[in-house]
């Protein structure tokens, strides 16, 4: 018995010509994204002058550059808990209506016209004369317009705007990969509506919720255009992203700029991973209710 | 399914109605303020402008030279769907059909892209890009872009392949189909819907890319929601009629395109892999 080719010992570990097609995919992946990230890495321990962790103490010890981390975790977390804790509440009434389209088509209008349009439509909305404050002050809830621009209360809002939809689209497509006769079950075996949900349905979302929290926190870390354009830049807004920028592209320090860019990537895989943690402490399992 | 009909459980039916009405209520206002502003010749401290007119479109097309920028925009946004629909369907199809070693670590490639804030990892590839002598050029734009919308392709258009039956493909083969017929005659044919679904969805996305496209363009690459942002930042310069007009022409451009793609695919599909199967 002779041993068999190369070319059939590689097929039969599923090598072959058509796994060869990942390979242009692949290249463009390893250049654009592997490699940039490798040299930004290396690019940000050679700094202008000073030893190789240099940009990182500049970065630490000033405190106009290191307080960015607090004003972007003080904007995201709060955001992301608020998105959230409105998503699934909604998400579970959502899931029982029959016709969702027109409800997820309006919904999905701002995460596809961007934080820029959002941020404008914003500045004349929520302004001192705009049609915000001008209802406020209509039903007697407000005595004059607050100023709800180019302070926090703007970025957060335009957060909430873009943030919302996405946190729900998100948490309605778990909630409705739940098995209906699970809760029919449940209500079968006397358990009220509470209990379905804290007993029932919560154990089942967790993990969705977690991966939901994950992406939505992403998005409102990375808090960039409304931060300059509804926030106060120079101020309470300015995020760990215009840090980044200013550095890069204002002061021309490239270096400076990817050690930023690095922090703010490692500070938001710590909360990711915290989150993603906490996930594996509770039921994994399957949410359909039928075998397999 | 089940309705309580309990008082408590009525009132907060009712309050979770509002908070939800609230929102888009919410939502339309800030895109009508928007539209509203674009046609109105004066609006100060009333609840809606004194006249209309449509004088502020002609003011920005010429003001933010829009014909050029609308171009570039559209030159921009179809080469990466092109590169991105052919690199990424390729390589879904590997991924779908066969398992090799490293697979994992590869699938892991095209999903850190979607997990990282773009400026992240924008900034150190804006940086290489400038060093190549790309900066502020056409395919400076293209290429950082392909970044999130490559891996998006791929995620998108691995279960709708690995759904094909691949027993198709050997009857195909069986009967004599050549590699080439293969493609064209069995495999373009069932793949076109998931595809359209994709590159829709990537060109949406690439219309509205900021971030990115923000750290690398030019004069003459811009695209328009980067003009947009330029126009917001420095408002006080021009009438804010004016601006809002191209916000609205974005908008416009935005939507036609979304409105083609939700014919193809569920909104929720926007933010998440369809998830959604009727539970049986």
């Amino acid at each position: 018995m002779s041993t068999p080719s190369l070319r059939t010992r590689l097929a039969a570990r599923g090598l072959d010509g058509t796994t060869l097609l990942v390979l242009p995919g692949l290249a463009v992946m390893l250049g654009l994204f592997i490699y940039p990230f490798v040299y930004g890495l290396a690019d940000s321990v050679m700094p202008k002058e000073g030893p190789w962790y240099a940009n990182y103490v500049a970065f630490f010890s000033d405190p106009f550059q290191y307080r960015t981390i607090a004003s972007t975790l003080w904007l995201a977390l709060p955001v992301t808990i608020v998105n959230l804790a409105f998503a699934v509440p909604i998400a579970f009434r959502v899931r029982l209506m029959s016709r969702q389209r027109l409800l997820t088509t309006i919904l999905v209008l701002p995460i596809t016209l961007g934080t820029v349009f959002v941020a404008d439509g914003l500045l004349t909305f929520l302004g001192p004369q705009g049609w915000f404050n001008r209802v406020l002050v209509l039903i007697g809830l407000l005595d004059a317009p607050v100023k709800l621009t180019n302070n926090y209360w703007g970025v957060f809002a335009s957060l909430v705007i873009t943030g919302f939809p996405f946190a729900f689209l998100l948490t309605l497509s778990y909630v409705t990969g739940i098995d209906p006769a699970i809760e029919q079950a449940a209500a079968t075996l006397g358990a009220n509506a509470r209990q379905r949900f804290t007993k029932v349905f919560l154990p089942l979302l967790v993990p969705g919720l977690a991966v939901t929290f994950c992406l939505a926190f992403v998005q409102a870390f990375a808090v960039f255009p409304s931060a300059v354009l509804l926030g106060a830049p120079a101020g309470p807004t300015r995020v760990i992203s215009i840090a980044a920028y200013q550095a890069a592209f204002e002061q021309y320090d490239h270096s400076l700029g990817t050690a930023i860019a690095m922090i703010m990537g490692a500070v938001e895989l710590i909360v990711v991973l915290a989150v993603l943690g906490a996930r594996s402490m509770f039921y994994r399992g399957p949410t359909g209710g039928t075998k397999g | 399914m089940i309705r309580d009909q309990g008082l408590v459980s009525k009132i907060w039916r009712y309050a979770v109605w509002a908070v939800a009405g609230l929102f888009i209520l919410n939502l339309v206002g800030v895109i009508a303020a928007v539209v509203v502003n674009s046609f109105a010749t004066r609006w100060l401290g009333t609840w809606l402008p004194i006249g209309l007119t449509t004088k502020w479109y002609f003011s920005a097309w010429k003001e933010f030279q829009l014909s050029s920028v609308v171009f570039v925009t559209f030159q921009i946004v179809f080469t990466v769907v092109l590169i991105s629909g052919v690199l990424g369907v390729t390589a879904a199809y590997a991924l779908a059909r066969r398992d090799f070693p490293g697979k994992r670590l590869v699938v892991l490639l095209f999903l850190l892209p979607l997990l990282i804030p773009p400026l992240t990892y924008g900034i150190p590839l804006a940086t290489v890009l400038y060093q190549l002598g790309l900066g502020g050029s056409f395919w400076g734009v293209v290429l950082i872009n392909l970044v999130p919308s490559l891996p998006f392709v791929v995620l998108v258009m691995i279960p709708f392949i690995e759904q094909i039956d691949p027993r198709i493909e050997a009857a195909a083969r069986v009967f004599g189909a050549g590699t080439g017929s293969l493609f064209l005659r069995i495999l373009l044919p069932l793949l076109l819907p998931g595809m359209l679904a994709a590159l829709l969805l990537v060109l949406v996305r690439t219309i509205a890319m900021f971030e990115l496209t923000f750290l690398i363009a030019g004069p003459t690459s811009q695209t328009l929601v980067v003009s947009l942002y330029y126009a917001v930042f420095a408002s006080g310069v021009r009438a804010g009629q004016s601006i809002d007009a191209m916000a609205v022409i974005y908008m416009v451009t935005t939507l036609f395109w979304l409105i083609l793609a939700l014919q193809f695919v569920n909104p929720s599909q926007i933010v998440a892999r369809a998830k959604q199967q009727p539970a049986s």
